[in-house]
């Protein structure tokens, strides 16, 4: 296995860029070739089949949620959410390190404005779509096709987010 | 193997969602957030010069492998383990939907509201293009989505992440009840 560890050098801007959202700021000093990445392409594949046989990327299973008609979609976030804790509680309290015994790091999110403006606009446009970003993506591999005009257009939104982010309240 | 082809109830469906958060983090301490890649897209096409793009995207290839994964897991899904039966749906929402000539109750996304015919009209164009304009920039605005803020922190008992996920859910309802009404009947 060819594992290089090189000091990790970064430059000023580029720490100020990544830290303007609270995600995208965990560290690797591993430098590995790009088909190491195929393994968490293959976690994504095992999240699309989910997200397909379970229907929650369908439209109408977002509707009946929104609607109160069903409990499905507060069963599937809820125990997500449930086994996700506990996963986390166990790596926290255990010290457990990643497959190439990097540490594993967690950083607090802050509060900000946009968590609530942001996340108002977000629940509208998931409403009116049925999708968040990742389902997205799989309604298109599920062969819906026109939503790759949903996908360019949620492409623009964050564009248009990223241009007039100074303007807006924070 | 009946299983395969039936659709999965949410106990299954969720604990292997929330599995995917330590799946990350352990493959290389990498924290479960999709919506970051609509940003790392804008970085890598059109990064302009604008301050927020400004960053060294390729860092955040695992991300993009991961929702081709996606992509390519539906895609399998969708194919070759198809229900054979029809979706299943409230019948309060077949009949509320009915009203508006959505009657064809297949695949995951209705083909009467999303199509390319239907992009050409109002209807179409607000549910498409203004319904995926404010899940991009919304999501960025609140940084992180569905993943990013309900799943990963709120796994990590984040409390900035459910006054989120609370905005998430009222932007949904007061979507539902009081503007989809109006959009649907255009």
């Amino acid at each position: 296995m060819r594992k290089l560890h090189l000091p990790f050098v970064e430059a000023p801007h580029e720490k100020a860029a990544r830290s303007m959202d609270t995600m995208c700021v965990n560290e690797s000093e591993l430098h590995h070739p790009w088909y190491y990445n195929l393994k968490f392409m293959a976690v994504g594949m095992i999240f699309g089949i989910v997200f397909i046989k379970a229907e929650i990327v369908s439209w109408y299973r977002i509707q009946e949620m929104f609607r109160l008609q069903s409990f499905h979609m507060y069963g599937v976030i809820g125990s997500a959410v449930m086994v996700g804790a506990i996963s986390v509680f166990l790596i926290k309290k255990f010290k457990l390190k990643t497959i190439f015994g990097e540490s594993i790091t967690f950083t607090d999110k802050v509060f900000q404005k946009g968590q609530i403006i942001g996340g108002l606009l977000f629940g509208l446009g998931w409403a009116l779509t049925g999708a968040c970003p990742g389902p997205l993506f799989a309604q298109i591999g599920s062969g819906a096709l026109v939503i790759v005009v949903t996908l360019i257009s949620a492409i623009a939104g964050t564009w248009t987010y990223g241009y007039f982010r100074d303007k807006l309240p924070n | 193997m009946t299983f395969l082809f039936e659709p999965w109830p949410w106990y299954v469906a969720g604990p292997l969602i929330g599995l995917i958060v330590p799946a990350l983090l352990l493959l290389g301490n990498k924290h479960f957030g999709i919506s970051a890649n609509l940003r790392h897209i804008c970085a890598a096409c059109f990064p302009a010069d604008v301050p927020f793009f400004q960053y060294n995207w390729k860092r955040e290839a695992w991300n993009l492998f991961f929702i081709g994964g996606i992509a390519v897991g539906a895609f399998i899904a969708a194919f070759f383990m198809k229900n054979p039966e029809p979706i299943q749906i409230h019948p309060e929402l077949a009949q509320d939907l009915a009203q508006y000539g959505v009657t064809h109750i297949d695949g995951m996304v209705p083909t009467d509201l999303f199509s390319w015919d239907s992009l050409l009209t109002l209807r179409g164009f607000v549910m498409m293009v203004v319904g995926g304009f404010l899940v991009g920039f919304g999501t960025r605005y609140a940084g992180g989505c569905t993943s990013g803020h309900a799943i990963m922190g709120l796994s990590n008992l984040q409390w900035p992440s459910l006054v989120a996920t609370i905005s998430f859910m009222i932007g949904g309802f007061l979507m539902t009840h009081l503007l989809l009404p109006f959009i649907l009947a255009l």
